[in-house]
């Protein structure tokens, strides 16, 4: 099992939902040319409670997913398991998925990130929008740099966008 | 029954509470209800505000693309459109009879599905009420709690998922668009390692889901006359039925039974679904309403789903689900079961056969066969009708001499169960909530009718920063009278 699990997730028939979907397969081609073996990809509509079976075992977790209203392009975090309300559809939260790992497996969830590349229109159909392109783009620069850290001491004190600020920012 | 809740005289004088969203339901629904000044209801409407156009996203594409295509109307239950989209393509490449080998392998991956997406409404969505009540606090109804209070049970409905979404994976050989069923028949045979590793756990889920029934069961029944009341409407039912009578959910004919239970029309080739149903447009819906021609709008509205699927068949042809079917019709006296709170009962006897059939299918050899495909003469046009985990669900195609798909037509499981989804509200809204002070509680009812159907008010669109529920309850000039807000954190503030 790979240490490290990169989890993009989104419907890519609906405009920039598609960013964790298309973030994933472009990583994937990026990192073709010296493959690691400690990394493993996974893909998905949307996040459900089963998910967190995949967690266990992993050294670390990035969630790749696109973002309403998150300062473009995108933006980077650690994440801390939360009962949140879940209110909307069947899917969950990347935080609410692992306080379903804590309670499931009655131990912490491995460290766990969500990279949240910025969005703009969802309809069924749509293309992918140029700014979530760009963003896209901006978003794989930073996580090449991230994932080719070997200790993965820097994933908590890496600048989170353009904007430089460290640490992660609450949703 | 409570039609006269659908439209208030004099709106303009009346008070508004909105529930926006509904939650824990797929999709983005709203709830409006009209209240006087003694807070008796006047009007109740569930309003599906987001518009799919599912059939726009279809037009113009290659007619084989489609079952890949059409996975993306929906992430909860992709596999359902796979299939329909897959068989109605059959129709236009001119198969009418898939290899042995091929249909088995359509029908365990539609099992899986059911399986999957069942466990999933069931100890994900519907639990948190059921176990804990309908008005208890908010941030008590989830999943979390379950996994606190009943960690046996909210763990058995994660692996059930897990079982499910591995026989999808197994078969389309992707956890998500898969290519598994292509015109004609299907991509890959089942490899003996593949079976076998399916086999290895088929038993263990039986287990879970014979608990999983004894649960819904035990749960019913400790307050039987509550949850037979609750939401409960009369109407007729309507689905896919083996040519012998037994419950089907991937082939058979159409069979639709009134409220007492007479058989309205039976084993109708559901190629002419257009002769027997008409859909109805109103203002304040983006979602039809349909109906049956023969009885029409006021009379012909009807149930799909689980209740549906279990009042309207003959028997099941599994030994556990049959047994568990005589026993949860002998709660409707000898008619049907009409309390929309029973959904989550026959929803449950549906996932036990699932894992009974999973069992059968993988102990049969031809599900290994290797003989996948069969070929025809092209046709103009092609329908495809399965049973989905939530209702039947109807793909209907007309394609050009260029492979290009000129006209879709998709009737979508919660589609049918529009009115009766109105109905259910409207039940709830003057049994609950007429003349009381209204409480989050209180219109958490409201939800549980809605989330008795598991709904699918829009398909799959997912992305973080949506709005929390608000709840506002508004005078006739427009005035907040009270306000309820729930925050992402579960927690709800006046």
């Amino acid at each position: 099992m790979a240490g490290l699990l990169i989890f993009g997730y989104g419907n890519p028939s609906r405009g920039d939902d598609a960013l964790g979907p298309l973030f994933l397969e472009a990583l994937q081609e990026r990192l073709a040319s010296s493959p690691r073996a400690d990394v493993e990809f996974l893909q998905d509509f949307q996040l459900q409670i089963e998910h967190a079976l995949d967690l266990a075992g992993r050294e670390r977790v990035l969630f790749v997913d696109a973002h309403l209203d998150c300062p473009p392009p995108f933006r980077f975090e650690r994440l801390v398991p939360l009962r949140d309300g879940s209110y909307t559809t069947h899917a969950v939260s990347p935080q609410a998925l692992l306080e379903v790992y804590r309670r499931l497996n009655r131990g912490e969830p491995p460290p766990s990130y969500l990279l949240s590349i910025r969005g703009e229109r969802f309809g069924l159909g749509d293309a992918l929008s140029r700014e979530a392109e760009s963003n896209l783009q901006s978003a794989l620069r930073f996580a090449e740099a991230l994932i080719s850290e070997t200790t993965g001491t820097g994933w908590d004190s890496r600048p989170s966008g353009p904007d430089q600020k460290y640490g992660f920012s609450l949703a | 029954m409570y039609d006269h809740l659908e439209t208030a005289d004099h709106p303009e004088n009346l008070k508004r509470v909105v529930i926006d969203p509904v939650t824990r339901v797929e999709g983005h629904g709203k709830v409006t209800l009209l209240l006087d000044d003694d807070n008796h209801v006047r009007q109740a409407r569930l309003h599906i505000v987001e518009f799919r156009g599912f059939e726009r996203f279809i037009q113009g594409r290659p007619y084989w693309e489609l079952p890949v295509l059409v996975q993306r109307l929906c992430g909860i239950c992709p596999v359902s459109h796979h299939l329909a989209a897959a068989k109605a393509i059959d129709q236009v490449v001119g198969v009418d009879r898939l290899t042995p080998a091929a249909e088995k392998l359509r029908r365990l991956m539609h099992f899986g599905q059911f399986l999957q997406s069942h466990a999933l409404h069931f100890f994900h969505l519907a639990t948190p009420d059921l176990l804990f009540g309908f008005d208890s606090p908010a941030g008590r109804r989830n999943i979390f709690e379950v996994l606190k209070e009943y960690p046996d049970v909210g763990l058995e409905g994660v692996r059930m998922r897990k079982y499910g979404q591995e026989v999808i994976r197994l078969i389309s050989g992707k956890r998500i668009h898969g290519s598994a069923a292509i015109p004609g028949g299907m991509n890959k045979a089942l490899t003996v390692e593949e079976r076998d590793f399916l086999l290895q756990d088929i038993d263990t889920v039986l287990g879970w889901c014979r608990n999983a029934l004894a649960l819904i069961r035990r749960i019913y029944l400790a307050n039987r006359e509550h949850h037979e009341r609750f939401g409960l409407i009369r109407s007729n039912f309507m689905g896919l039925i083996r040519d012998d009578g037994a419950f089907e959910i991937y082939h058979g004919g159409l069979r639709a039974k009134d409220a007492s239970g007479r058989t309205i029309f039976d084993k109708l080739d559901y190629r002419g679904y257009t002769g027997i149903l008409r859909e109805e447009v109103r203002s304040w819906s983006y979602m039809k309403f349909p109906y049956l021609e023969a009885l029409g709008k006021d009379n012909g509205w009807y149930r799909v789903g689980p209740l549906a699927r279990i009042n309207n068949c003959d028997f099941m042809p599994t030994p556990l689900a049959e047994a568990a079917r005589q026993d949860f019709l002998a709660q409707g006296a000898g008619g049907p079961v009409h309390g929309s709170l029973a959904y989550h009962w026959a929803r449950m006897i549906e996932t036990l056969h699932c894992a009974e059939s999973i069992r059968d299918l993988l102990h049969d050899p031809e599900l290994l066969g290797t003989d996948l495909v069969v070929h025809g003469e092209r046709r103009p046009e092609g329908v495809g009708v399965i049973e989905a985990p939530r209702g039947t669900l109807f793909h209907h195609y007309q394609v050009d001499e260029n492979d290009l798909v000129t006209r879709a037509n998709l009737i979508v499981s919660t589609t049918h169960n529009n009115q009766a989804m109105n109905e259910s509200i409207r039940q709830v809204a003057a049994e609950y909530l007429d003349g009381q002070t209204i409480t989050e509680g209180l219109l958490n009812h409201i939800e549980v009718a809605i989330r008795a159907y598991d709904p699918c008010l829009s398909c799959a669109t997912h992305a973080l920063g949506k709005m929390p529920l608000v709840v506002e309850l508004m005078d006739a000039g427009g005035g907040m009278l009270d306000r309820l807000q729930k925050r992402a954190d579960g927690t709800v503030s006046r």
